[in-house]
């Protein structure tokens, strides 16, 4: 576009001219300079160098331009792969071996510990011959490392259509849990590897807190964020925590698991909209090579925002609330491109793309149409509540209005992972909360004083649940990640507690003896212990407790 | 000295700021234009281009342009601000000239940067970590400003936003760097009074002498607003990224900008979105209010206090629920308080700050901070609460710890929110906390390191 050659695409086409939309501020155009076309749709390079690496939109590293540029400017072009850098790569093959489209050709060692997969093309015709391969040696990403009998040459870079779904050999069923070392997210409302999740909660709620916790502990190998129209200053906040941060599985920095793509609000809206697709297939690349990926995106509501302002200057008819009416099947595009499936090629490999979409609804509203078009196209909703984030509750979920369709299928593998003891947990947790809400009810309209005394404790054990348990402090590192088999050992210590109290009260106690303990700080402490120490400390602590009615 | 100057003569219609040029060959999106009438030149910028037709919005009033009289030249140039040390002290009208009868500022700028700036590059940024004391208890406590932060005060009609703006411009400083410090006010689409009362308060105080104001008055053009915050914050950027400044830009009434904006989209029959409002409002604020932050390579920050008037207290209001999704938290004041003559009227429940965790601390203000915010919102929220639960069960109906709660709410907004119009440390706001959780039980305490409990409960038995 024009003659600083600012990159566009063309978004409508009619009777010899085309409305185009233009990923770059248009200051300073004029009427009559030239529009070059490239006969190609958006696309990106794929390749090593990925990981680690913060993008724009459209697929440009930041990174390099912030070397010599405090400031984006306009029109200029470079691919995401690093050009001179050369990678340790290993073939897998030799001459003579048929290859079809996905077929691993070797890997590169992209960051330690991490073997990124050298693919065949996946729009490469039926089955080929490998003519020749490259010996094992350093390369860089664009020099020759394969020919096929049919001529074509291939390098480590590939490059795909960003608006196009990569295909795969066969979808697979979503039974495997997507852990989040969250309390409330694992126990409560888990969703599976290749789910997807859609977090909504008016400003201040702690959306973009929940979404980094959860960028820092999933179970996920490869993490794609995409801050899209957010701010500027949350993306650094995550480029300078997470090469700090150690992934808790492997131990590695977070950031050599982490594609970041930064849409801050003010730059072009035209490369908001295309960064969510330009996202999908970076994790549906990693997701190729086997890998579990999950896919962050801050937020949906800002992406929709873009789509509406780019139609209203076309001049297209506004469904509600002025976004166009194919909002509803435009995030269908994107949603359905989540999953867990086999990939094509040879080895056979199994990878997901599990969703976690922030919503940021207008006024906290959610009948609003981006919120309800997520719920419709998701398995999950972690609803963020206002009043919990006002009483610094957080993560602030809200127990009652979030929900999982995914349980079912998890339950199995639940099982397996922690035996049948956990369902019963959750059921003690769920109904405890439910009674105590009840219970909170009627002192609302009668007073406390009517309340016997094991309803009394049931209100106190029920607020003890919510701050003890659904509340997990981002900023304390012993609490900040959770892994499952504290989570049971956690709630089994609560219930038994529970059941001591229970059985103190019906054998005479009194509850102001109980009221005055220090429960909440001792629980509190036990929190903050790393899970090998927890157990013991915790059998130790509840058989210290002595309570009146029990001695005798 | 250019010698060639593009122009038309043909002037195809005007409606409110916006006028429609024809046969302009080439002109650019954006680009600036001056209309001569005859009698004065006026300026505006190119907002579309269709061809040789020309829609431009004008900076001033279109009022008695005749069309058949007036001629439009393209400047070949897109709006630029002067910027540099010397305009620390001088007070601009809404499109950056003099106000103060001093000489043109592009006299002695050091240069002329185009007003709409460019997104800072995220990987270029430093994330904000350092504390800004404002000397207000509600803030620096429990609301704590962070250099290169952007925390707007959402107000109501009638309450006292300007005084704490002007407070906090007055008492704001870098503990350490005081001479490194300036305040850049832009007022937009204030009234006379207004904008006197800023006067009056800075000059009062010394601040006029060390920094720069821009003042678009209510009568003056709705398009100039949109061009006045731009202004400030391009001095800004010059300042702090350049100079080493630590800037803090004061933007009042944000409000009064976007009904500047919508008036501008209903001029040009765009599709209104939310109570019309454009649908573009969000990126449209996002260029004010983004301009902020620190980067890497300079000591200055810029930090942003805009203030938003909520229409009838409404907090899902269109320009304030948008705002509130772009900057990083919100202070809110509230009607209730401000009845019962507290002053500042903070309401710190629904107020936030989302840098606050990088910016105090250990080594950076006090290692108890956090606990204490901490405490003192868990504290006053049950407090609040509990005077619900009393309206409908009566004080009999309350355990004493829940009286207790009640009377620490009193305290607190009593004592730590009714500080007046004094300076207050961050060492004595502690102390006024501390004061009131006094009312509580040592058990309620739980949120602070043990020692921190001994050592304060050691301190009043002295």
């Amino acid at each position: 576009m024009g003659h600083d050659r600012l990159l566009g695409e063309a978004i409508r086409v009619s009777k010899g001219t085309a409305d185009v939309q233009v990923y770059e501020a248009t200051d300073g155009v004029r009427a009559g300079e030239p529009v070059y076309f490239s006969g190609e749709l958006l696309s990106v390079d794929l390749g090593p160098g990925l990981l680690g690496s913060v993008l724009d939109g459209i697929g440009r590293p930041l990174g390099l331009l912030a070397n010599t540029e405090i400031y984006i400017g306009r029109g200029w072009k470079e691919s995401p792969i690093p050009k001179d850098r050369r990678w340790p790569f290993k073939p897998r093959l030799k001459a003579g071996d048929t290859v079809v489209p996905g077929t691993a050709l070797g890997d590169v060692t992209e960051k330690e510990g991490f073997l990124h997969m050298v693919m065949t093309p996946l729009v490469l015709e039926a089955q080929s011959e490998i003519a020749w391969i490259a010996p094992e040696g350093e390369y860089r990403a664009t020099d020759l490392i394969c020919r096929l009998s049919n001529g074509i040459e291939l390098t480590m870079v590939s490059r795909w259509y960003v608006r196009e779904p990569r295909p795969v050999a066969k979808r697979l069923g979503l039974e495997i849990p997507f852990l989040a070392g969250q309390r409330i997210l694992d126990t409560l409302f888990p969703i599976a590897l290749g789910g997807s999740a859609v977090i909504p909660g008016g400003f201040g709620t702690g959306k973009t807190v929940t979404q980094q916790q959860l960028a820092k502990y999933c179970n996920a190998d490869i993490i794609v964020y995409i801050g899209c129209g957010e701010r500027g200053n949350e993306m650094t906040e995550v480029l300078e925590e997470f090469p700090r941060l150690a992934d808790p599985k492997s131990g590695l920095p977070l950031m050599d698991r982490t594609v970041l793509i930064a849409n801050t609000s003010n730059m072009p809206v035209a490369a908001r909209e295309a960064s969510v697709y330009l996202g999908m297939t970076i994790a549906e690349y990693f997701r190729d090579m086997g890998k579990n990926v999950a896919i962050i995106a801050d937020s949906t509501s800002r992406w929709a925002e873009a789509l509406r302002e780019i139609s209203g200057r076309l001049g297209e008819m506004p469904g509600e609330e002025g976004y166009p009416a194919y909002l509803g099947s435009r995030l269908a595009q994107y949603y359905e491109r989540a999953g867990r499936a086999v990939s094509l090629g040879e080895p056979q490999r199994e990878g997901s793309v599990t969703v976690i979409n922030a919503v940021s609804p207008a006024g906290g509203d959610f009948s609003e149409p981006v919120t309800q078009a997520s719920l419709r196209l998701s398995g999950a909703f972690w609803a963020l509540d206002k009043s919990l984030a006002q009483q610094r509750h957080f993560p602030a979920i809200n127990w009652r209005q979030s929900y999982t369709l995914y349980e079912e299928d998890l339950r199995d593998h639940f099982v397996q992972l922690l035996g049948k003891e956990w369902l019963e947990l959750k059921t003690f947790l769920n109904e405890t909360l439910e009674r105590g809400q009840e219970a909170l009810e009627i002192v609302q309209l009668v007073g406390r004083d009517a309340l016997a005394d094991e309803d009394r404790w049931l209100l106190l054990f029920a607020e003890l649940l919510q701050t003890v348990y659904l509340q997990q402090n981002a900023f304390d590192p012993a609490d900040a990640y959770c892994p499952l088999n504290k989570q049971k050992a956690m709630l089994a210590l609560l219930r038994s507690l529970d059941e001591k109290v229970r059985t103190s009260l019906s054998k005479g106690a009194i509850y102001e003896q109980i009221e005055a303990l220090p429960i909440r700080q001792e629980l509190l402490k036990l929190r903050s212990l790393p899970v090998e120490d927890f157990e013991a400390e915790a059998k130790r602590w509840i058989d210290s407790i002595r309570l009146g009615g029990l001695e005798q | 000295m250019r010698l060639f100057r593009e122009g038309s003569r043909a002037i195809d219609s005007i409606s409110g700021p916006l006028v429609f040029v024809n046969k302009i060959k080439g002109a650019g999106f954006g680009e600036l234009v001056t209309v001569e009438t005859g009698r004065e030149a006026r300026i505006g910028q190119v907002l579309q281009v269709d061809g040789e037709i020309c829609l431009i919005q004008l900076f001033e009033s279109t009022v008695d342009i005749d069309p058949g009289k007036s001629v439009v030249w393209i400047e070949r140039d897109i709006f630029r601000m002067p910027v540099g040390l010397s305009l620390i002290g001088r007070i601009l009208n809404g499109h950056g000239e003099p106000i103060d009868g001093g000489p043109p500022v592009e006299n002695c700028a050091e240069g002329e940067l185009p007003v709409t700036g460019l997104p800072i590059n995220p990987v270029r940024r430093l994330a904000p970590h350092a504390y800004l004391e404002t000397g207000i208890s509600a803030i620096d406590l429990m609301n704590t400003l962070i250099r290169g932060q952007k925390l707007p005060i959402f107000s109501g009609a009638g309450l006292p936003a300007s005084r704490i703006a002007v407070q906090i411009a007055r008492q704001a400083r870098v503990p350490g760097e005081e001479s490194r410090f300036v305040v850049i006010f832009a007022a937009t689409g204030v009234t006379w009074r207004e904008a006197s009362y800023f006067l009056n308060a800075f000059r009062d105080t010394g601040a006029l002498y060390h920094g720069v104001f821009f003042i678009n008055l209510a009568s003056d053009s709705p398009v100039e607003r949109l061009l006045t915050p731009r202004l400030a914050l391009t001095v800004a950027e010059h300042l702090a990224l350049e100079k080493g400044y630590n800037v803090l830009v004061i933007l009042t009434d944000m409000l009064h900008y976007c009904e500047a904006l919508r008036e501008v989209s209903a001029a040009r029959e765009e599709a209104p979105g939310r109570r019309g409002y454009p649908g573009y409002m969000y990126s449209d604020l996002a260029s004010i209010y983004e301009r902020a932050g620190c980067v890497k390579g300079s000591e200055g920050s810029i930090t942003q206090l805009p203030i938003l008037t909520m229409p009838d207290d409404d907090m899902t209001h269109p320009v304030v629920d948008l705002s509130g999704y772009i900057t990083e938290g919100q202070i809110v004041l509230d009607r209730g308080l401000h009845e019962r003559s507290i002053f500042p009227p903070i309401d710190v429940l629904p107020s936030l700050s989302r840098l606050m965790g990088k910016g105090i601390g250990k080594g950076k203000t006090d290692p108890i901070h956090g606990a204490m915010a901490d405490s003192l919102y868990a504290a006053y929220a049950r407090s609040r609460e509990l005077r619900r639960l009393k309206m409908i069960v009566g004080e009999e109906g309350l355990t004493t710890l829940e009286k207790e709660y009640l009377s620490f709410g009193d305290r607190f907004e009593g004592e730590f929110i009714n500080q007046g119009e004094t300076y207050r440390p961050l060492e004595e706001s502690i102390n006024v906390a501390w004061q009131c959780l006094e009312a509580l039980p040592p058990t309620e305490l739980y949120r602070f390191p043990d020692e921190a409990t001994q050592r304060r409960r050691g301190k009043t038995v002295e």
